[in-house]
């Protein structure tokens, strides 16, 4: 995640992210050993829980910074940069909020959906601190 | 400080299954413990250990890991949070502890809090006692004043801060030998009670909290004044005189 989905990341990097991250999942719904019972109170199970849910949230992460073809914010692709390093905006198509549908255990085939930003007081513009 | 070094250590731990089992004390060995680890790092190190031999690890709680939370218990060595003064288990450190030690670790042990599993204790009652009385209304209707154009003699602010140091942990209740939570809510009265802000539910605030108290089955204060001891925010004893003076003037009212 760190290496492939941080702060500045590209399209190859993201591809191979997921793929990774598929093979993860996979690895650790194979081999995760959970200790005691599901019986009474197990702080191990609620940690196993919560690396699933890592893993998940890792896919998702991988799968939106993919499709977004621009800079913006924290999310630095490499490939949408301007002349001087600054973050490229691409409002045209991607002035909205990702909202990822599931579909099951394969994360290919989870559905965007788009909620489209509409702002009214202020003028759509590249912004940087300089 | 000293140069940090790798200590072998022998633990007896409370192990028990859940709240209906009889539990027992259970012994470990564990080696090339830090000693510049904290003590929750070295449970943890067990526990790695436990899991590697496919051991079921010892439940324990935990949270901030920085001494706010007052999430982490344990009596160690016969101590709340263990040989150490003014601090929680999460700021213990093993350096404390010398090669070969045996250390005891047992959970906190009072009726009002049963235990979950190991050494893990439900201390709910502190949160319903919480409930009872343990806040303030404030006018929200967008008139609200700001509580610092509120005159408050320093004095008075001073030690209604350091009862709010309070961070609800328990120890006063796992060390009194009367397994009284006087300590606990002497402190959450007294930081109201202080404040003018506190002023308007204070007569049903001390009566409800009491109540509460009472009905969760810790017992009563006898002065022994050990709870003050091993607080870890050093919570006075003042301010259970201070909860009998509020208790006892919301009585006559």
């Amino acid at each position: 995640m760190w290496n492939k989905v941080g702060m500045g990341r590209n399209e190859k990097g993201l591809t191979e992210a997921i793929a990774e991250i598929a093979q993860l999942k996979e690895d650790f719904y194979k081999e995760v050993y959970v200790p005691g019972s599901a019986d009474e109170l197990n702080p191990e199970l609620e940690k196993v829980l919560r690396v699933a849910d890592f893993i998940e949230l890792g896919q998702l992460m991988a799968m939106d910074a993919l499709q977004r073809k621009e800079s913006c914010g924290g999310h630095f692709r490499e490939e949408y940069q301007d002349a001087e390093g600054e973050t490229l905006r691409d409002d045209e198509n991607f002035k909205f909020v990702g909202a990822w549908e599931y579909k099951g255990d394969d994360i290919s085939k989870e559905e965007l959906h788009k909620e489209e930003l509409v702002y009214e007081e202020i003028k759509i513009a590249a912004r940087n601190y300089k | 400080m000293s140069a940090a070094k790798n200590i072998n250590i022998n633990l007896k731990i409370w192990r028990q299954k859940n709240a209906s089992s009889k539990g027992s004390m259970e012994t470990y060995k564990l080696d090339n413990v830090s000693t510049a680890s904290s003590f929750l790092e070295m449970l943890d190190q067990l526990n790695e250990q436990l899991v590697n031999e496919k051991k079921e690890p010892v439940a324990f709680d935990h949270d901030c890991r920085e001494g706010i939370c007052g999430m982490c218990s344990l009596y160690i060595n016969g101590r709340a949070h263990g040989p150490d003064t003014g601090i929680t288990t999460c700021q213990l450190h093993m350096r404390m502890f010398n090669d070969g030690d045996t250390i005891y670790i047992e959970p906190w042990r009072s009726k009002a809090f049963p235990v979950i599993k190991d050494l893990v204790v439900d201390r709910s009652a502190f949160d319903r006692i919480q409930q009872a009385g343990g806040f303030v209304s404030v006018n929200t209707s967008g008139n609200t004043i700001d509580a610092n154009s509120i005159p408050v003699p320093k004095d008075d602010a001073d030690k209604a801060f350091m009862a709010a140091a309070c961070i609800g942990c328990g120890a006063c209740v796992a060390t009194c030998k009367n397994g009284s939570a006087m300590l606990f809510v002497g402190a959450k009265v007294s930081q109201y009670a202080l404040l003018p802000q506190g002023k308007v539910e204070a007569t049903q605030r001390v009566l409800n909290m009491v109540r509460q108290m009472d009905e969760e089955g810790f017992g009563n204060c006898t002065n022994t004044g050990a709870c003050e001891i091993e607080c870890p925010k050093g919570i006075s004893l003042e301010n259970i005189a201070r909860m009998n003076r509020e208790f006892l003037k919301a009585s006559v009212k």
